[in-house]
C-alpha cells in the first residue's frame, strides 16, 4: 500500500482515550482553547497530527470532530485544542468544564515534515489554522531552529496565542481591517520579499493555502499545507475525506492531512 | 460465558457481529483498536473488477443521528486486492469476506471467480444494488428478476458462502430477497443505505457532488429493523442485519427480529472499538436471560 514520504508516522499507534479537561479559556467570541490530560502519560504526538473528539449530548452531532494538535506541554501532561465554534459540535465543545471527560481517538496523520535540513522555515496560519503551527514552531526550536511565522486573520481580534508564537519565534501579522500587522493578506506581506526561506509549512483557509502554494512554487521552496477536507472516521475507512492528487483520490486522515504541494492537482 | 458461536451455511463465526463493508476498510485500518479476531467476520471495502477512483468530493454530508455518502465504490480493483491486499489480511484469523460490486453482470461474475480461488476468503457478499448501466441505470437490486439474474450467474461459479446484500430502496424488499434466495444466496444481509440528500442553503447548493448519497447511521434502524423482521418471515435462509446499529441494544433487537448476525458500519467511525463492545453486550444480555446460546435468541420476537 501506499506510504508517504514520512512513512515512520504510519506506525505510531492510535489510541483512543478518556481525556479530562483541565482548563477551557474562551480566547474570544468564537475561540476557546481546551487543554486535556490522563491518567497516564499522553502518547507521543507530531506538529500537524490531529485528533477526533467525539461531543456528547448533542443530537445534531453525529460524528466526531476533527481537531488539529495545538500544543503539547509534556511537563504538564497535557494537549491542547484550539476550537473555533463554527456549529453545534464546537459549541458543545466551547462549553466543556473543567474535570469533563472527553472521549478523544488520538494521534491521526501524519504530520508536518521538518526531518529535512531546513535553515530558514516559513510558518504560515490563517485564523483557526495558525493552531498546528505552534506546535511546529516548538518542535523546531527544539531543533536549534527559530523559524518566522506569518499569521493572517480578519482582524486583530481572530489572531491568538501571539505571546507564545513571539517566544518560539520571528512574529509577522496581516489583518483584512488593517487592525494589526500589514493590511492585507499573508501573501501581500513585505516579509516575502525581505527574506529569503527555504520551507513553507501553511495552514489555513483554502484559498490562503493556495496563494502561498503558488508563492512557494514561483520562488521554488519546498511547500508544505494541510487540509482540511470534512472527514468522518478518520482512519481510513470510509473514504469521504479524500483529495484528488496526482495519485488519485487519497484519505486526507491517513495520507494527509499535510501534502507536499507537488502531490496535489492545484491550479497553482 | 453464552456460546455466541454463529454459523450462516457454511461461515463459522466466533460471534454473531460483523462490520459493514467500506465502514471497517480492510481490517488492519483497526487494529490498534480491537483484536481483529474477536470479530465475528470482517466485510472488506466494496471491491470491483476494474479499477475505481470513485465520485468527486464533498462525498459526505452529516444529518441528524446519521450521515450521507457518496463515496462511489472507490478501489483498486479485484487483481490488485489478489496481489497486494490480500497477501497482507489472509492470516488474519477471523473470517474476512469481500464485498463484491460491479455495473454489468460478467463483472460479477469475473470478479467473483477469483476471489472464489483464495483460500482464505470463505465467503463473498454481492452488493447488487449498484447501478447497472447495461440496463438504462437502473439496479440489480431493485428488481426480483435482475436480481435473478446476477445471483444465479454468480452461483455458478463460486462455490463458497454467497451472501447477498439488499438495497432498502424498494417498494417489497421480500421480493428481492426471495429472488436471491431462487437464486441459491446463501443468506441476505440488509439493509444497504438509504437513498438520500442534503442540501446547503446558504449556498443553495446539493452538499454531495453527486447531489444525493446513501444514508446511515442510528437514523435509519427503525426502517432497518422493520424491513429485516419482514424478510427473515419471507425467507427460509439466515438473515444478516445491518442499518443503524450503534450498541449491544440496537443488536440485540435485530437478532430478536429475526437477524441470524449483524453487521455494524457507520457506528466504527465514532467509536472504532465498538464491534468487541457489541459482542460482549450480546454475551452479557444472554447471560442476564439466562439463555445459553445466541442461535436461540434468533426471531425471539414476541409478537
Amino acid at each position: 500500500m501506499h506510504k508517504n514520504e514520512f512513512t515512520q508516522l504510519y506506525f505510531m499507534k492510535k489510541h483512543i482515550l478518556d481525556l479530562v479537561v483541565t482548563q477551557n479559556d474562551r480566547l474570544h467570541d468564537n475561540y476557546v482553547l481546551i487543554k486535556m490530560t490522563h491518567s497516564d502519560k499522553l502518547p507521543d504526538m507530531l506538529p500537524g497530527q490531529f485528533a477526533e473528539i467525539r461531543v456528547d449530548n448533542s443530537t445534531t452531532t453525529f460524528l466526531r470532530r476533527p481537531i488539529s494538535i495545538n500544543y503539547v506541554d509534556i511537563e504538564a501532561n497535557e494537549v491542547w485544542f484550539l476550537v473555533q465554534v463554527i456549529g453545534d459540535g464546537t459549541r458543545m465543545m466551547s462549553t466543556l468544564k473543567k474535570g469533563d471527560v472527553v472521549n478523544v481517538v488520538l494521534p491521526l496523520g501524519n504530520g508536518f515534515n521538518y526531518e529535512d535540513e531546513i535553515a530558514e522555515p516559513l510558518l504560515v496560519g490563517g485564523g483557526v489554522g495558525t493552531a498546528p503551527m505552534l506546535m511546529l514552531g516548538a518542535e523546531l526550536n527544539k531543533r536549534g531552529i527559530r523559524p518566522t511565522f506569518l499569521l493572517g486573520a480578519r482582524s486583530s481580534k481572530d489572531l491568538l496565542q501571539l505571546d507564545l508564537f513571539r517566544e518560539l519565534g520571528d512574529l509577522y501579522v496581516t489583518t483584512e481591517d488593517g487592525t494589526m500587522g500589514e493590511k492585507g493578506y499573508v501573501t501581500q506581506h513585505s516579509i516575502l520579499n525581505d527574506k529569503i526561506f527555504d520551507k513553507i509549512f501553511c495552514c489555513g483557509p483554502k484559498p490562503m493555502m493556495v496563494a502561498v502554494a503558488k508563492y512557494a512554487k514561483s520562488k521554488e521552496i519546498s511547500c508544505e499545507v494541510s487540509l482540511e477536507n470534512m472527514m468522518a472516521c478518520g482512519v481510513g475507512a470510509c473514504l469521504c475525506c479524500v483529495e484528488n492528487t496526482k495519485e488519485g483520490h487519497l484519505c486526507v486522515c491517513t495520507e494527509g492531512p499535510v501534502f507536499n504541494i507537488d502531490r496535489l492537482l492545484w491550479q497553482i | 460465558m453464552a456460546d455466541l458461536r454463529t454459523d450462516i451455511c457454511g461461515l463459522h463465526m466466533c460471534n454473531p457481529v460483523m462490520t459493514a463493508s467500506g465502514t471497517f476498510g480492510y481490517g488492519t485500518e483497526f487494529q490498534d483498536f480491537v483484536d481483529l479476531e474477536e470479530i465475528g467476520g470482517i466485510i472488506v471495502k466494496g471491491t470491483t473488477l476494474a479499477h475505481r477512483e470513485g465520485n468527486p468530493y464533498p462525498r459526505m454530508a452529516e444529518t441528524p443521528m446519521g450521515m450521507l455518502n457518496a463515496v462511489g465504490l472507490q478501489n483498486k480493483g479485484v487483481h490488485y486486492f489478489v496481489d497486494h491486499i490480500y497477501p497482507t489480511i489472509k492470516d488474519i484469523n477471523t473470517n474476512m469476506i469481500v464485498n463484491v460490486s460491479g455495473s454489468a453482470v460478467e463483472d460479477y461474475v469475473e470478479t467473483a471467480a477469483i476471489i472464489n480461488d483464495l483460500d482464505k476468503i470463505p465467503a463473498i457478499e454481492l452488493n447488487i444494488s449498484c447501478p447497472n448501466v447495461k440496463k438504462g441505470g437502473m439496479s440489480f437490486g431493485v428488481n426480483p428478476r435482475a436480481t435473478d439474474e446476477v445471483v444465479s450467474a454468480v452461483r455458478n461459479v463460486y462455490k463458497k458462502t454467497l451472501i447477498v446484500k439488499l438495497s432498502p430502496n424498494v417498494t417489497d424488499i421480500t421480493e428481492i430477497a426471495k429472488a436471491a434466495e431462487g437464486a441459491g444466496a446463501d443468506s441476505v444481509s440488509l439493509i444497504n443505505t438509504l437513498l438520500g440528500m442534503a442540501i446547503d442553503a446558504e449556498k443553495m447548493r446539493p452538499i454531495l457532488s453527486t447531489v444525493t448519497g446513501g444514508m446511515s447511521g442510528a437514523a435509519v434502524k427503525p426502517i432497518a429493523l422493520r424491513m429485516v423482521w419482514q424478510v427473515s418471515k419471507a425467507v427460509n435462509i439466515p438473515v444478516i442485519g445491518l442499518g443503524g446499529i450503534m450498541n449491544w441494544k440496537d443488536a440485540v433487537e435485530f437478532i430478536l427480529a429475526g437477524a441470524s448476525a449483524i453487521q455494524i458500519g457507520t457506528a466504527n467511525f465514532i467509536d472504532p472499538a465498538i464491534t468487541v463492545k457489541v459482542a460482549q453486550g450480546i454475551n452479557d444480555y444472554l447471560e442476564r436471560h439466562s439463555i445459553s446460546s445466541v442461535k436461540d435468541l434468533v426471531g425471539r420476537l414476541e409478537v
